[in-house]
């Protein structure tokens, strides 16, 4: 472990730090779509205290889990320096034992002897509106469920358990975010977390069609609510829009093995943040895949890149929904699968541009049991792999900081202060090893890693794994495509080469851009890779970003593509790297 | 001190047993009761009940979480010690418990150790209670009756050595109440030679084991059923599984 990595363990303790992160109350046109019942509005104070402990007695008894962790914690502490929001934030109460005791107080008060009788001596305190209002609701939302604790607990007491069972009390005296209810909302109007009506669905997955011939030359279907499939794949829905490069890799390997796949509009997202919210959720959002998967009588279902959909299919699904009449995997078995059976065609050097990490998503690690698959895949179509410091991988992952449900802007700053041990790991690894390419498994890091990274100034790139597939993967008659394009590029190349050239730092003119190089890297030192910075065609023909542009999504108009850039990423939330996915030049 | 020895040596010992059979076995039944239907492991993953299995008690043996990797290693020393060296000493203890005349020769075995363990005990019960007061975190966490407990039990020890090494009861006397107790027959305190540091000793172990129902002390019998390492992932049948897809 490096220094860096061993300094963030020495957290200050700050009493209070926590208190300033609080998730925007939901609202009622949300909160009454809850599959778990709930008031739309928080409950008055005088109710709320029988309701609370009513739900939390109910709780107690139908889990084992958490009647047990109200029970044995012995309070060593073993945990307290394994919680990213702890080692953050430095508040106590952030720590997963002190989150628990939050509700263990207030068990022991109600519902034991010794709390009943003996009271604060053996830690118990009475329900109150207040422990409600400013301690649960505050700090049940700044836990990730990443599980971490559980894994260095010497019972193996797990923090998720509590947190749920927290949020669940909560839920039933009106207290629960907005960023949790309008993401389940939207999935039993749309299908998906983020809102994406079918008509758009369906188009951005004939764009990424297109964009995969454009590369490729090859006929790539990205197969929308067929009527019947052997294969139904549940992609995060932001791997339709913001994470395109994932969802083409994984479209491509479907290809590759000529697979019976489909998507379907009426699930379309692995997500399922019933996980964050309630039992009764889980349940319903996992049903909207069970349903298309009888209808389209599919015999195998695949969850695509996305860590606590991985959690909600392989813990809860069978319980909850069983007896399955599918089989069910996730997309790094099945890629890996393939793999191993040679049945992919790949060329590793295509990712040569790449030195990769990769972060376990804590859902898929410590939920899912996928560790190796996802590092297999990655060396198979990769030259270069590095592993972060072995304390903070596998297992021992750290979270991204905005899992659980906190990916919600009014809690950036724990949002940031969450990612602070991720982003020291990787940052080692980038100063140590020149990575370059963060693999992070999952929509959610692909959400909150960047910005992670961007605010602890680390130069890395966030991507899929399927996106490095889909580079690494040669489909049948690629290669012809791009010897021909190659070809045709080198003529206009060509062309262009013989085009009267002028040198822009002296206004010399040459006979073609060659001369007007040789000129340049002669006299003003530029080499010929950067022959670009001195030399131009003579016409001085508008540059692309000059030219007047027009974005795809709204038909506004602009003047040069910049303008309409700033547009896409003001407007549409598309970020200026992915301009091209909304700006065209204007016809 | 007549009414009051009598009391802890003839009544108060059926009092305890009850409390602490009846209050463990409440518990118990309490967790073994309540369902626990969806599969909760956390990996490294018990793939299979066997697997499951040596994960739990390589965690009550060991203490592996603790131990592993990046765990809480000094804690781990100090926790352990104490733990075995609690074990040992109980062990020691059924001298006063078994066999009519002589005791069975493991427990004759294992008294040398179990004496060593008792003067042993108290290093890592004081690291436990000063970690509780030195470091800052542990400290926000700590509630009195971790400190109580850690206390009780130190205090425990410390009587029972004062016993063995001061005032000197006679053990044979000892045996004799124990073996009684254990006979339902009351003792006449006048025909044996008991003195106030084993009445201590022994009330005070009394109060221990009344108080462990009611307390966190139950974690010796929650870590067999907590979900997150008794069940397993049913990896075997998943792997199964998409060999045939």
């Amino acid at each position: 472990m490096g220094e860096q990595l061993e300094k963030i363990f020495d957290v200050e303790l700050k009493p209070g730090a926590g208190e300033n992160y609080v998730c925007n109350l939901t609202k009622p046109e949300f909160a009454e779509k809850m599959a778990n019942k709930m008031p739309t509005e928080p409950l008055p104070d005088d109710q709320m205290v029988e309701v609370a402990l009513k739900r939390l007695d109910q709780l107690r008894k139908e889990r084992k889990s958490l009647q047990l962790y109200l029970d044995i914690c012995v309070r060593c502490g073993a945990c307290v320096k394994q919680c990213h929001y702890f080692l953050g934030t430095g508040d106590p109460k952030n720590t997963p034992v002190g989150r628990a005791e939050l509700l263990r107080k207030v068990y022991r008060a109600h519902f034991t002897i010794s709390g009943k009788l003996f009271g604060s001596l053996v830690g118990a305190q009475k329900l109150t509106p207040e422990i409600l209002k400013n301690e649960w609701y505050k700090f049940f939302y700044q836990c990730s469920e990443c599980r971490r604790c559980s894994v260095f607990c010497p019972y193996g007491i797990d923090q998720a358990e509590i947190t749920m069972a927290g949020r669940e009390v909560l839920n039933s005296v009106g207290l629960a975010t907005k960023y949790i209810t309008q993401v389940i909302s939207q999935v039993y109007k749309h299908g998906n977390n983020l809102g994406i009506p079918e008509a758009a669905f369906k188009y951005n997955c004939q764009f990424l069609e297109e964009e995969i011939k454009e590369s490729t030359g090859v006929d790539v279907k990205i197969p929308v609510d067929k009527e019947k499939a052997e294969i139904l794949y549940l992609p995060p829905s932001a791997d339709l829009f913001t994470n395109t490069d994932t969802m083409i890799g994984v479209a491509k390997v479907f290809h590759a093995v000529g697979a019976d796949w489909t998507m379907s509009t009426y699930a379309s997202e692995a997500a399922n943040f019933g996980l964050f919210f309630s039992y009764d959720d889980i349940k319903t959002i996992n049903l909207r895949v069970v349903e298309v998967a009888k209808k389209i009588g599919a015999k195998l279902v695949i969850f695509g890149e996305c860590g606590h959909a991985w959690r909600a299919a392989r813990q809860y699904m069978e319980a909850m929904n069983g007896p399955l009449p599918f089989k069910f995997m996730n997309i790094l078995e099945y890629t890996a699968e393939l793999i191993r059976k040679g049945k992919l065609k790949l060329d590793k050097s295509r990712n040569d541009d790449v030195i990769v990490t990769m972060h376990d998503p804590c859902n898929m690690a410590r939920a899912g049991d996928l560790v190796e698959e996802g590092r297999f895949i990655i060396k198979s179509v990769c030259n270069n792999f590095v592993d972060m410091d072995r304390s903070v991988i596998k297992e021992k992952t750290f979270c991204c900081g905005g899992g659980g449900g906190l990916l919600t802007e009014e809690i950036m700053e724990l949002r940031m202060k969450g990612g602070l041990p991720r982003a020291t790991a990787v940052k080692e690894v980038v100063e140590s090893h020149n990575v370059n390419y963060l693999a992070a498994p999952c929509a959610i890091d692909k959400a909150q890693l960047p910005l992670v990274m961007e605010h602890y100034e680390i130069p890395v790139q966030v991507g899929g794994i399927h996106d490095l597939v889909g580079k690494a993967l040669i489909l049948e008659g690629q290669e012809e495509f791009e010897a021909k394009k190659k070809a045709e590029e080198e003529a206009a190349k060509a062309a262009a080469a013989a085009v009267p050239s002028v040198c822009g730092l002296c206004d010399a003119e040459f006979a073609t851009m060659d001369e007007c190089c040789e000129h340049a890297e002669k006299e003003h030192k530029i080499s010929k890779d950067q022959c670009d910075l001195a030399c131009e065609p003579k016409e001085g023909a508008a540059s692309a970003e000059a030219a007047p542009s027009v974005c795809g999504l709204c038909d506004a108009e602009f003047a040069t593509m910049d303008e309409c850039c700033e547009h896409a990423e003001k407007e549409h939330k598309i970020s200026k790297d992915q301009c091209d996915l909304a700006c065209e030049p204007k016809k | 001190m007549g009414v009051l020895a009598n009391f802890v040596v003839n009544v108060l010992p059926y009092i305890t047993f009850i409390v602490f059979v009846v209050g463990v076995i409440y518990r118990i039944a309490v967790w073994w009761s309540r369902p626990s239907p969806i599969p909760i492991a956390v990996f490294p993953g018990q793939r299979s009940v066997g697997s499951a299995i040596v994960r739990v008690l390589s965690d009550v043996i060991f203490f592996r979480s603790l131990l592993q990797f990046k765990g809480n290693r000094i804690l781990w020393l100090g926790a352990w010690i104490f733990h075995i060296s609690f074990g040992l000493i109980l062990l020691r203890h059924l001298r006063y418990f078994l066999g009519a005349e002589a005791v069975p020769g493991w427990v004759a075995a294992v008294q040398g150790i179990g004496i060593a363990a008792a003067l042993v005990i108290s290093i890592p019960l004081l690291y436990l209670l000063l970690r509780r007061i030195v470091h800052a975190d542990i400290k926000w966490i700590s509630t009195p009756a971790d400190y109580f407990v850690l206390l009780l039990i130190l205090s425990v020890v410390f009587s029972g050595l004062y016993a063995k090494y001061f005032a000197h009861p006679f053990v044979i006397d000892v045996k004799y109440v124990m073996r009684s107790l254990m006979a339902l027959k009351p003792v006449d305190l006048n025909t044996v030679t008991l003195n106030t540091a084993f009445l201590v000793h022994f009330f005070l172990v009394q109060v221990l084991a009344m108080y462990i129902p009611f307390s966190k002390v139950m974690h010796l019998g929650g870590i067999f059923f907590s979900p997150t390492r008794t069940h397993h992932f049913g990896g075997e049948a998943h792997t199964k599984q998409l060999e045939e897809a």
